[in-house]
């Protein structure tokens, strides 16, 4: 087992950036997006785009997780 | 039939039907220890998910996120800001600490401090954390789940009648079937939940405002203040949300019975992809969060924001659907206390009791210990529950302060040679006591931070500073080497 990609933990980073640190700049009402107030909406937006980012890290991971595999003659 | 006649005979339905599924999952498995706590490492990407999002969505979830969002409006918010998070963290460490459970057998969350830190007195503190931080988990499962029973039943069954006879239930397919029960028994819970949640979520602001849309546009008319933090409140605002967010998202996988849950699958590339897909459950919470706050027009006043969505159901459905969303909710309960009991009974057996009073027992001893803490633990929640008035909640928000301070022992154990026990030792003990003090004397939040974040922050660097002035004795793991010595095997008792 290798330590995580320095590209998967970037991905990682990404709906920390959006969802958590950056709270004041979308904490608000308006504009209301699909009838839903803006910070709904962007928060729930995330939970859309989150598996997105992740799957691109799970496409970087898992090919550096299974030669690692190989190395130690494991069958999976 | 009368009405609660009705409910009833629905909810007990399901509630059989949960509990049957949970006692043939033993069926074609020899029950050891292994396969008891660990479901004999075997689960795939089906049975993770199911067992993940059975323990992870408890009741406290459902009632917990649609109350908040009634009494407090947008803090509420952390909720789903926190959900994906968690699972971003969990894609980089339970791969991880999957590995490390395979190489040398861990069951619990104490045995990775015993074979990483080679002490089995910090894994018997780690596993005393575990155990003291459950049991208010425990608690408000069973409190939740007769408080489900009586609204969903017009009060025609006592709660204490429906909590003895649940957890009744609960202790004997935990006993039978150990954790393979709770992931089957998930299915039946998950499938129900998912179904009633969507159904209220869209339904409830269809019903009262005619859609989503109209409901946010009249309540942005009505209470413009509460759907932008603080909401309600006078200090949950964007410092809180930022430290609140980090502290949970963080430490989220540190409850025992999540870390453990790991142990189950078949490879780490389960648990990877898992993690990818998690999120999207979330998005259940969010329907639970219109219900809320559909109540806060509709029904202003409530004393207890946690019946905000019972009350709305109760109101606006028949009756048949009303025990629907009754057995599911009770359902969640039981599955939820379920693997609590299981990982709380392990903890105790097989670090807590063997190591300090007969290091020389078994696996089928400590089985069978473990076993018996079921009962015990099952009766001590149920006496609390039915006799206890404390504050769940605030127990609750303990615990799990408690736990996120073995966060800092977890990650640096996974990926710095640095770090030493008598660091980890520190750290926690100081985070615990800062967080136990922080909240105890209500300075949670404090100066509109987060105080188990600041516990948090205060172990890291205490950990770091202890570990820096120690000497280094890298005990277990290889994990923290590139490639791991694939011959090592054995419970790794050699280390302690």
């Amino acid at each position: 087992m290798k330590r995580p990609s320095l590209g998967a933990i970037l991905l990682g980073l990404i709906p920390f950036a959006a969802t958590c640190f950056s709270v004041s700049l979308w904490d608000r009402v308006y504009p209301m997006i699909l009838g839903l107030p803006f910070n709904f909406f962007w928060l729930i937006s995330w939970l859309l785009l989150t598996p997105v980012c992740m799957w691109g890290a799970y496409r970087l991971e898992e090919p550096r997780a299974s030669a690692a595999r190989r190395e130690k003659g494991d069958a999976e | 039939m009368n009405s609660s006649m009705v409910a009833l005979a629905i909810m007990s339905g399901i509630v059989a039907v949960g509990t049957l599924v949970g006692f043939l999952a033993r069926l074609h498995h020899k029950m050891d220890l292994e396969q008891w706590t660990v479901g004999g490492r075997g689960f795939g990407l089906v049975l993770v998910w199911l067992l993940m999002a059975g323990e992870i969505y408890t009741t406290f979830t459902f009632l917990g996120a649609s109350g908040w969002a009634y009494s407090r409006g947008a803090p509420v918010l952390y909720n789903l800001g926190q959900a994906p998070l968690m699972y971003v963290v969990s894609f980089f460490i339970l791969p991880l600490i999957w590995e490390a459970g395979r190489t040398h057998r861990l069951q619990t969350q104490a045995d990775f401090f015993r074979v990483r830190y080679g002490s089995t007195y910090l894994a018997a503190f780690v596993a005393l954390i575990g155990v003291v931080s459950l049991i208010p988990y425990l608690q408000i499962q069973i409190t939740g789940l007769g408080l489900i029973v009586e609204v969903a039943s017009f009060g025609a069954i006592h709660r204490t009648f429906a909590m003895i006879v649940s957890f009744t239930l609960v202790a004997a397919f935990v006993f039978v079937s150990g954790v393979r029960g709770v992931a089957w028994a998930s299915i039946v819970k998950d499938l129900l939940l998912l179904l009633a949640a969507i159904f209220i979520g869209i339904a409830v602001p269809h019903i009262y405002f005619g859609g989503v849309g109209p409901m946010f546009a009249a309540l942005a008319h009505a209470k413009p203040r509460h759907l932008v933090m603080p909401g309600a409140t006078e200090n949950l605002g964007h410092a809180w949300y930022i430290s609140t967010v980090l502290m949970s998202s963080l430490t989220f996988y540190m409850w025992p019975q999540y870390f453990a849950a790991s142990f189950t699958a078949r490879s780490g590339k389960t648990l990877r992809r898992n993690a990818v897909i998690m999120p999207l459950y979330s998005i259940t919470t969010s329907l639970m969060l219109f219900v809320g706050l559909c109540a806060v027009l509709v029904l202003p006043g409530l004393s207890n924001g946690d019946l905000a969505l019972l009350t709305m159901v109760r109101r606006t459905f028949p009756v048949w659907f009303l025990g629907m969303v009754g057995g599911a909710g009770a359902l969640t309960a039981m599955v939820c206390a379920a693997i609590q009991l299981l990982t709380g009974a392990t903890l105790y057996a097989k670090n807590l009791f063997k190591p300090i009073f007969a290091p020389g027992m078994t696996d089928q001893q400590v089985a069978k210990l473990a076993k018996v803490m079921v009962l015990v633990l099952t009766l001590g929640a149920l006496f609390l529950a039915i006799y206890s008035s404390i504050s769940l909640v605030s127990l609750l928000l303990l615990g799990f302060a408690g736990v996120a301070q073995l966060f800092p022992g977890v990650v640096l154990g996974l990926f710095s040679k640095r770090v030493t026990t008598a660091g980890v030792f520190a750290g926690m003990a100081v985070g615990l006591a800062l967080a136990v003090f922080l909240m105890l004397t209500g300075r949670d939040p404090y100066y509109g931070v987060n105080a188990g974040f600041i516990a948090l922050c205060c172990n890291f660097a205490l950990t770091g500073m202890v570990s820096l002035v120690t000497r280094v004795r890298v005990v277990g793991f290889d994990t923290i080497m590139p490639v791991l010595a694939a011959s090592k095997s054995g419970d790794g008792t050699s280390f302690s």
